[in-house]
């Protein structure tokens, strides 16, 4: 089966962050493969590898995403595509959505992945998106994939079990990333990951409809949580601060 | 004067909490802007919950009743909503951030051409749109957003409203609705482990979550004796759903289910940020940690520093003290 799979550079959410003003402020700017298209690429490349076909990533972003790219081209994806911006654009999950449907206008394909969310803004709409912009059928939130007789079988984890469902080929899925520990690359991968191809494409070559570029929504500032407070730490007799604890509970919390 | 409209969302044959407390939030909005508030029950056995959902100040209430809402599937889903909102002709169209709902939220905005903001804590009608608030980078940061068009979607997550009824004398619209299944491309197969009448995770009072450090049958067992005496769901880290200790949809997290019961207990959870992003908003947390330096304890209202195998038993027998 050939695979694409649709690729985000994001912010380390692990790195420390500040808010000046209203901006958000990454000291290390750690930009990575957003985790959860990471299992989305893992996921692909294992069933490839054990039924045949390909992996091509496709990634929107500016310049400097070329990095992740090459992390995916590394864990073993054999082409990759990169849709280049400037990275000062205001593009939400409707913009991305309408460009990588443009991209997928004249494409051949089994299927198309995505991870199910981004893991800086957790919106979680690109994918669904897509499927209906390309009217394919499609399943959220897999937590696990197999192929049957060219089907895509997908594990959803849906609001009360887990919903087994069998998609026909051509198809989306959007993948969690409790499926999978993705690869780290190996040396040699990291070495054949500069000779692969890689296209370069150019917004304007895809034909998106102007009004589609212009984003609905915007994000107008930053602000911190605020912080919850630690309160009280018992240490001791376990008997003794457990037993005051649940008192405490009860009297003080009143939740019990 | 426009029209607010709140899908109501069905789990196990019970409205979800989560719902009410949105279309609490969408009475009160267009009850201050002049605006109506309207309801639409989706489900195999809809009409079952309109006298409960007219408990919230609506003025119309749109059924959707037809057998292959029994289970979820997204596409039957997709053109039941597409439907309503080609007869309710929405300003506003807001649902609770469920499985279900994330499941289709996306491809409904790129159908109807409307704008979207998912999984916001907080939403409030501006000038030509709505301004809402959403956490991000791993629940850390708050991003204000603002959404303007003629058609807007928002999803809001559990916890983030109070319940209100109010007056209000719905009139009940039923929509029509047939759907071919062998127009289904996709199938089905089976729904696994289905809660059934477990307590469901994001929509309870009371939590009681376990870690890594519980997992031998001791410590499930303890869990488990402390979940019922205190009549509690039980949710789980991921490090215990990734082991296969605990099933999947216990998990708790940026990747699993946010919660905000009233009081959650964090056993033997280190409290990465993670975890910490489904929870946080938890109204009393207590943290049952044997390294006293665990982040847990950064957020717990009461931490314990001891080994859970010792402070669980002595804990649930003061409890069930105090229940009795």
């Amino acid at each position: 089966m050939k695979f694409y799979v649709c690729i985000k550079q994001v912010p380390d959410v692990n790195a420390p962050i500040q808010i000046k003003g209203e901006e958000l402020i990454q000291d290390t700017n750690r930009m990575i493969l957003n985790a959860y298209d990471a299992s989305a690429v893992e996921e692909a490349l294992v069933l490839t590898e054990e039924h045949g076909g390909e992996v091509e990533v496709v990634l929107i972003g500016p310049d400097k995403a070329k990095e992740t790219i090459r992390k995916a081209l590394a864990m073993g994806a054999q082409k990759a595509t990169h849709i280049k911006t400037n990275g000062d654009e205001n593009y939400d999950s409707a913009t991305y959505a309408a460009i990588l449907a443009s991209f997928f206008e004249d494409k051949e394909y089994d299927v198309i992945s995505c991870g199910k969310q981004s893991q800086d803004t957790d919106a979680g709409l690109t994918g669904s998106m897509l499927a209906e912009l390309l009217n394919l059928p499609y399943a959220t939130n897999a937590v696990g994939l197999d192929i049957e007789d060219q089907q895509l079988v997908v594990k959803r984890q849906g609001d009360t079990g887990q919903e087994m469902i069998a998609l026909p080929a051509p198809c989306l899925v959007t993948c969690s990333n409790d499926m999978n520990e993705p690869r780290i690359p190996s040396l040699k991968g990291i070495m054949q990951s500069k000779r692969k191809p890689m296209d370069d494409v150019e917004i304007d070559s895809l034909e998106v409809e102007q009004s589609q570029l212009s984003a609905k929504t915007t994000v107008t500032g930053y602000s911190e949580k605020p912080e919850r407070e630690a309160g009280k730490k018992f240490e001791g007799e376990p008997d003794e601060i457990a037993a005051e604890v649940a008192q405490l509970l009860d009297t003080e919390a009143n939740v019990i | 004067m426009s029209t607010i409209l709140t899908h109501i969302a069905i789990s196990d044959g019970k409205i979800k909490r989560s719902s009410l407390e949105v279309l609490s939030r969408c009475t009160q909005l267009a009850n201050e802007n002049g605006h109506e508030s309207e309801a639409v029950i989706i489900d195999a056995n809809a009409s079952q919950h309109v006298d409960n959902v007219k408990k919230y100040g609506v003025s119309k209430i749109y059924v959707i009743e037809d057998p292959i809402f029994k289970n979820h599937i997204n596409t039957p889903l997709l053109k039941a909503l597409t439907n309503v909102m080609e007869q309710a002709d929405p300003y506003i169209f807001a649902f609770a951030s469920t499985e279900s709902t994330k499941d289709v939220l996306g491809a409904l905005a790129a159908n109807q051409d409307a704008a979207v903001l998912s999984d916001v804590s907080e939403f409030d009608l501006i000038d030509g749109g709505i301004a809402a608030t959403r956490p991000v980078m791993a629940a850390k940061i708050l991003s204000k957003n603002e959404a303007k068009d003629d058609k807007i979607l928002v999803s809001v997550r559990s916890g983030s409203y109070d319940l209100a009824e109010n007056e209000g004398d719905a009139e009940v619209v039923t929509i029509d609705f047939s759907f071919d299944e062998s127009e289904l491309k996709a199938t089905l197969r089976e729904v696994i482990g289905a809660s059934g009448d477990k307590i469901d995770l994001s929509e309870a009072e009371t939590i009681v979550a376990a870690g890594r450090g519980a997992k031998d049958d001791e410590g499930q067992q303890l869990i488990q004796e402390l979940a019922e005496t205190l009549g509690a769901a039980i949710g789980a880290s991921r490090a215990l759903t990734e082991a296969g200790i605990m099933d999947p949809s216990l998990q708790i997290g940026q990747t699993g289910k946010v919660v905000s019961p009233q009081l959650y207990i964090a056993v033997g959870i280190s409290g990465a940020i993670q975890h910490v992003a489904g929870m946080a908003n938890s109204k009393v947390i207590v943290a049952i940690n044997k390294d006293p330096d665990a982040p847990i304890f950064d957020i717990a209202d009461y931490g314990i520093v001891g080994d859970l195998y010792k402070v669980l038993p002595p804990f649930i027998e003061e409890l069930k003290k105090i229940k009795s």
